[in-house]
């Protein structure tokens, strides 16, 4: 059939089985807003700043695995979007975002509403592409899908201009695309794979280090049954958590900057480490020249460009999570069945005495509502079920460190670029894709006010994200590294004349609650949840005093860490160090 | 390598080059044989993790299609020179006596100036520079080196 360009663009979302487009419309995408107000098949869900459309589909994106999807118009729409899609490239996150442009005649002329779409996006997309005929328009678009979410996935800008979209052509979504430079692997090499489990059954210290790589890659499973069966100490990054089940004996608990005493200790002495959907970040690795010294590493990802990047690498795996895990799994067996047998008793005796450090605990006794007690409380009430989004800051590693995770795709949080801002957007795409199942926002009074708008965009749609505002009245993490780096020079981080949030939720036709006491934190939580239909904004005034611990020296060596003050461990860390 | 001929391209490949931080000595491009793809050939400088990872990366490009880092095997580089010179009275004589061992031709000649044409590996054109001390050098443009493999070894699709 003979279609206009905005027509075919609705109906490839369509043919491509898209529920939902976040967007906001604009001059250069108004043909293609009219191609959507005469369907109802795709719905497009109205944002109220474009950077909140790239963050509900990241969160989409992030708790279904299919890739979010997002209209703005040329100009502003596309400037105010970039952060959302820089937010989803750090975090390798499948994305298509459409963006209006103006007439291809205009392109260059700094037309009204005109950027360089297709140029300031380069560097933070997987791909992208400005179309200017219509008759390719069906094709990029499914190439577009393609590149989004296979191999490592990403974001994919497709820039369209005007009249591309007024034009006509004969329509016919393409079944299936092939393209000649990019065809990604998704076995390992057997080989490598073999050798690999040879390195993991002679090792008397191993560690298994996970991470975003496992979530995208829908390997939890397979992972989960690989450590059980050998046994081994697993440890997540910031980005996999609920990769393995939190409360297992065998997890050593988040690794990192903010991450276990003994998830830390155990990859800093390990010797042989299986490194699996990682990269190796610096919150991880600390300084590098200090990382990890006596490690042989195996290291298992889809993108060959992350193995050996930041550190060499004894045996690389060039493939997907899954079938690779899959592949150890059977191998792992074979061997047992033949009588090999790990013995690792004495790694896991150093392992329990590093864990008795209880690095996460904090004042359980304090008459201030603690921030971590907050989320622990949230744990109870969601029977750790719930899908929980968060900002960035002290909130979200609290959240990350005190929330239990057992399933892949409930943690939504930008890890990688750290945008705050993120939080209730990505709530708000996590609630469409789980329309009947608790989402709870963890945010910071900071972070909230940066995507504060979109409370419009929560009401509209009737989503009944609640909203944890942990309220410290700073900018928490930017304190904490104050006082320990710069002498307690607050510089800009007190947040000052903040609205009353109660109200301010009200104002937008939610409910508010502020929480002043740890005694009212059960009883708000619960009344908070109860409220099935409603958003509910709660206020927690929590301790300004409160810092996250352990912290990974910066510049240190990641088996150097800050620990929390407390005289007990003070004098078993005396112990230790001896 | 063998890059997709589309409108970008060439910015996305220098673009890399850049945001990671790696150096471009040179850079060529020109269309093949087949319309849809372009030739490009960069020369870089790194240690062999940092040409492993600049390889790595530019795999990863949706617009490379093929690449191949000449250095690992036999191969043959050429860049072109256009010189132009200040050759007057004696001097004359000595530039071109300089093209002629240089196998160099001279191809735009006025009272005072020879342009010379000089193809060869990046070294010989440096050989030439030097051996030019005390003429005086008007203008000098080099096109990049382009390299192709010895033997029957070839980057094709």
């Amino acid at each position: 059939m003979i279609l206009t360009g905005a027509e075919i663009v609705v109906q490839s979302l369509k043919d491509e089985g898209v529920e939902f487009v976040f967007g906001y419309p604009g001059g250069a995408a108004l043909h293609i807003y009219d191609a959507f107000y005469k369907q109802e098949d795709v719905q497009h869900i109205l944002v109220r700043h474009e950077q909140g459309a790239t963050h509900a589909a990241d969160g989409y994106a992030r708790a279904t695995g299919k890739p979010g999807v997002v209209l703005v118009t040329s100009g502003p729409g596309v400037t105010n979007a970039v952060t959302g899609i820089a937010t989803a490239h750090m975090d390798s996150i499948p994305m298509v975002v459409l963006t209006g442009q103006v007439p291809t005649a205009l392109i260059g002329d700094d037309a009204f509403q005109e950027v360089d779409t297709v140029g300031i996006t380069r560097p933070c997309v997987k791909h992208n592409f400005l179309v200017s005929r219509v008759e390719d328009l069906a094709q990029v678009i499914k190439k577009a899908f393609f590149i989004a979410s296979t191999g490592r996935p990403g974001p994919v800008v497709v820039d369209i201009p005007k009249d591309v979209t007024a034009h006509s052509a004969e329509y016919e979504y393409p079944t299936s695309v092939e393209m000649r430079s990019y065809a990604p692997v998704s076995r390992g090499h057997p080989k490598q794979i073999s050798r690999a489990v040879d390195l993991l059954l002679g090792a008397d210290k191993p560690i298994i280090y996970t991470g975003g790589g496992i979530i995208q890659g829908g390997a939890a499973d397979e992972l989960t049954e690989l450590v059980r069966e050998l046994e081994f100490p697993c440890t997540n990054t910031l980005m996999g958590l609920g990769g393995f089940p939190y409360n297992d004996p065998l997890f050593l608990g988040m690794l990192g900057m903010h991450g276990t005493y003994e998830s830390n200790m155990a990859m800093y002495d390990c010797d042989v480490m299986l490194a699996v959907g990682v990269r190796f970040d610096d919150r991880v690795t600390g300084d590098l020249t200090k990382f990890s010294p006596n490690s042989t590493i195996i290291h298992v990802d889809v993108d060959p460009s992350s193995i050996g990047k930041n550190v060499s690498v004894e045996v690389p795996i060039v493939g997907e999570a899954a079938p690779v895990l899959r592949e150890m799994l059977s191998i792992v067996k074979a061997r047992k069945a033949d009588g090999v047998v790990p013995d690792i008793g004495q790694w896991w005796d150093r392992i329990e005495e590093w864990r008795a450090f209880k690095s996460f605990e904090y004042d359980r006794d304090s008459a201030k509502i603690k921030p971590q007690y907050v989320i622990e409380t949230l744990h109870k009430i969601t029977n750790g079920n719930a899908f929980v989004t968060s900002d960035v800051g002290q909130h979200q590693m609290w959240a990350a460190q005190h929330y239990g995770f057992s399933a892949s795709r409930r943690w939504i949080n930008s890890g990688g670029l750290g945008t705050m801002g993120f939080g209730l957007p990505a709530a708000m795409g996590v609630q469409l894709a789980h329309p009947d199942k608790q989402v709870a926002c963890i945010t910071g009074e900071a972070s909230i006010m940066m995507c504060i708008q979109e409370l419009s965009t929560c009401k509209q749609y009737d989503l009944p994200v609640k909203v944890i505002n942990l309220n410290n009245r700073y900018m928490g993490m930017v304190r904490q590294w104050q006082e320990f780096f710069y002498d307690g020079r607050y510089s800009h981080s007190y947040m000052d004349a903040l609205p009353d949030f109660v109200a301010l939720a009200e104002s937008f036709g939610h409910v508010g609650i502020r929480i002043e006491s740890p005694a009212d934190v059960k009883g708000a939580l619960e009344e908070a949840f109860a409220q099935k239909n409603r958003l509910v904004f709660m206020d927690f005034i929590t301790d300004q005093s409160e810092n996250v611990y352990p912290m990974i020296a910066a510049g240190g060596g990641h088996n150097e860490m800050h620990l929390k003050p407390s005289e007990a461990d003070d004098a078993l860390l005396e112990r230790e160090l001896a | 390598m063998l890059v997709e001929n589309e409108a970008g391209a060439l910015s996305r490949i220098a673009g890399l080059f850049s945001a990671r931080g790696y150096n471009i000595e040179s850079l060529t491009v020109a269309p093949t044989e087949d319309e849809s793809l372009s030739r490009m050939t960069i020369v870089t400088r790194g240690s062999n993790a940092i040409i492993e990872q600049i390889t790595k990366q530019l795999n990863k490009l949706i617009d490379v299609v093929r690449l191949v880092d000449l250095t690992e095997g036999r191969h043959i580089e050429r860049e072109l020179m256009l010189i132009k010179v200040i050759a007057e009275r004696e001097e004359r004589e000595e530039v071109k006596r300089l093209a002629d061992i240089f196998r160099g031709r001279i191809i735009d000649v006025t009272n005072s100036t020879y342009t010379i044409e000089l193809t060869g590996p990046g070294g010989k054109l440096d050989a030439f520079i030097e051996a030019l001390q005390g003429v005086e050098v008007v203008e000098a443009v080099r096109s990049g080196v382009s390299g192709i493999s010895r033997g029957d070894r070839a980057l094709r699709q």
